[in-house]
């Protein structure tokens, strides 16, 4: 069995240009991520705004030896959501490598080699097998499936000569709508946002009127507020045939815990010392399992 | 225009199904009693035998009876979906509603002349989304996700002519897109797209905390409601919540889709179909939506009742720009 890889999926968060150009320099410089996926995939107005940034943390990752993927838009409805669908996809026929996050993508990328990211509806074998014909070379799975799923997908992705990556570390996004929640918080509209969405590094928490976290908003996205974290997982998931392992960029040293996964995947350290060196990179954020284990996906179910 | 536009009406029951047929429908939808549909409520829904009774009554009144299998099969587990097609094309559907990749793959190889309609719960939001589909499994019809306003429902109808469009015009109204949505499925562990429920009735408890009456949702509050206040249902994305120290509906207020105003809109931009949502409201909705919704096609009655309406309240939701 080769040894798995490490992934660095696409930044969620609204960072400002000069936040952007300083953490993928860092993630370039020292990191143990063998692929860094780029690309906004939340929100269409916010890529203009950082395209020189991005463009610069694509070059400096790809001089690091980093493979650069480009993720593409969850939601394209607006026509210049639909314009840069089809400018990422173009990218693909120019060298570049493409993760695919809606059927749209998948429409522009058939025959050619491409990724499927965790955006697209994968929950069996069929779906796999759909995707794999019309040229998709790897999946990352969605969050939401259980372990058994996850097993069973990357056995039969494995079959059908596809790799497949599951996402150990990151705030589940749970939801995305043409509403902006984020403008609304802030009494404005999508069209008008001021680029609210760019105040919080980690998104706006949402909590429930009695006061506990519950969820985030990330403009159009909402996500969980418990950072999916798979750890003791990791060495079933290897067994089960999962190629690689995806981290989602918070405001944290991304690069250690890159290294703690690199630690853990190399059997340099044990899955109790790995989740426990994650747990003081987490600084105080809750943590969540409950999807793997087949429960709401808010629990933590510990060992 | 070719035809007029076709009204779509749901049935959890048999005898809803009668009310729609009855009422007028041009087509009725309804699906099976297990997790194959995204309405797998407790009482609703029917049996295989109930659907060809249900299949028979519409093909007698010249009503366009339409299948809904449209949750995602587990894997290891797809042979209860591909049942359920199975059970569709040998009872004589006009069509099956889908959303999965794999099970419209299934389809399209084991029933070729089986009508496919592509479900709102793929959410294909763009007309490269829906030549995909088309490509791929020879969809006829896409139910559109309720993100796209009526501009923009008239550019994906004439991007892509040979597939019709079908959009939601009145009932419940999902803010997230459909099929891309697993806020339930956080907090209960139960998800519209593997289970076909959202917010399960099983994960909900109302709690009076002196004069205030709790919504809870498995244990997370979702409302608290005053004295005299209505205590709605605890739909997850209809709550109240506290972002930058105020409290409020965050996503959207408890309110449901009346679209009924934009029916000449829908007409001139190309729509082939118009759908009512609610498979688990009574006869008594079927039959008078139904009805008022037949008028305004007609152009003899503006607006649907608002008796119907959760909360009383209407929205045209993401058909106007300014809802976004």
């Amino acid at each position: 069995m080769t040894q798995p890889t490490l992934a660095l999926g696409p930044l969620l968060y609204n960072w400002s240009a000069d936040r952007r150009r300083a953490f993928y320099c860092g993630i370039a410089e020292d990191s143990p991520f063998d692929v860094v996926y780029l690309g906004e995939t939340v929100c269409g107005k916010r890529e203009p705004l950082v395209a020189d940034a991005m463009a610069e943390a694509a070059e400096v990752l790809s001089t690091a030896g980093k493979t650069v993927v480009l993720s593409t838009l969850a939601l394209a409805v607006t026509e210049s959501e639909v314009d840069a669908l089809r400018g990422v996809a173009a990218s693909a026929g120019e060298g570049f490598r493409v993760e695919a996050n809606d059927a749209g993508a998948l429409a522009l990328l058939a025959g050619r080699p491409h990724r499927v990211g965790p955006y697209v509806n994968v929950y069996n074998e069929g779906t796999l097998t759909v995707l794999a014909e019309r040229g998709a070379e790897s999946v990352c799975l969605p969050w939401e499936l259980s372990a058994d799923s996850l097993a069973r997908l990357a056995e039969a992705a494995g079959r059908l000569g596809m790799a497949t990556e599951v996402q150990v570390f990151g705030r589940a996004p749970l939801a995305i709508s043409a509403r902006c929640y984020h403008a609304r918080a802030h009494g404005l509209s999508k069209d008008g946002c001021r680029y609210v969405c760019g105040q919080d590094v980690e998104g706006m928490p949402v909590d429930t009127l009695d006061g506990a976290a519950f969820l985030r908003v990330n403009g159009t996205q909402t996500q969980a507020d418990a950072l999916t974290l798979l750890v003791r997982e990791v060495p079933d998931l290897v067994a089960a045939g999962v190629t690689a392992f995806r981290l989602s960029p918070h405001d944290l040293d991304m690069g250690a815990a890159g290294r703690v996964y690199a630690d853990l995947l190399a059997g340099r350290l044990d899955p109790v010392a790995a989740e426990d060196a994650l747990f003081d990179l987490l600084d105080g954020r809750a943590a969540a399992n409950g999807f793997y284990h087949g429960r709401d996906g808010a629990a933590w179910i510990a060992a | 225009m070719s035809r007029p536009i076709e009204l779509v009406c749901p049935a959890g029951t048999p005898a809803a199904l009668a009310a729609a047929v009855e009422a007028g429908a041009d087509a009725v939808y309804f699906g099976f009693r297990d997790r194959t549909n995204a309405r797998n409520f407790p009482g609703l829904n029917f049996s295989p035998k109930e659907a060809a009774e249900g299949v028979a009554l519409c093909r007698r009144h010249g009503v366009r009876p339409m299948i809904a299998i449209n949750t995602y099969p587990d894997a290891g587990d797809e042979a209860l979906w591909q049942r359920a097609v199975d059970i569709a094309a040998e009872a004589g559907a006009h069509a099956v509603i889908l959303c999965d990749m794999g099970l419209a793959a299934y389809a399209a190889k084991r029933h070729p002349d089986l009508r496919l309609h592509l479900s709102v719960q793929a959410a294909a939001a763009n007309e490269h989304a829906i030549r995909f589909y088309r490509d791929a499994f020879g969809i006829r019809r896409v139910v559109l996700p309720r993100v796209l306003t009526v501009p923009q429902i008239a550019a994906l109808t004439q991007a892509v002519p040979e597939v019709e469009t079908e959009v939601f015009v009145f009932g419940g109204l999902c803010v997230m897109a459909e099929g891309r949505c697993s806020l339930s499925s956080y907090a209960t562990g139960q998800s519209p797209n593997k289970d076909g429920v959202c917010s399960p009735a099983s994960a909900v408890r109302y709690e009076q905390e002196g004069e205030v009456m709790v919504s809870r949702l498995a244990g997370y509050t979702i409302n608290r409601f005053g004295p005299g206040e209505p205590a709605g249902y605890p739909t997850l994305c209809k709550g109240r919540f506290r972002a930058m120290n105020r409290d409020g509906h965050l996503f959207e207020d408890p309110t449901s889709l009346d679209a009924s105003t934009l029916v000449p809109d829908f007409a001139r931009a190309g729509v082939a179909a118009l759908k009512i949502e609610g498979r688990q409201r009574g006869k008594a909705y079927v039959a008078q939506v139904v009805k008022s919704l037949k008028a305004a096609i007609a152009g003899t009655q503006a607006a649907a009742p608002a008796a119907f309406l959760e909360g009383g309240v209407a929205t045209t939701g993401a058909y106007t720009r300014a809802w976004q």
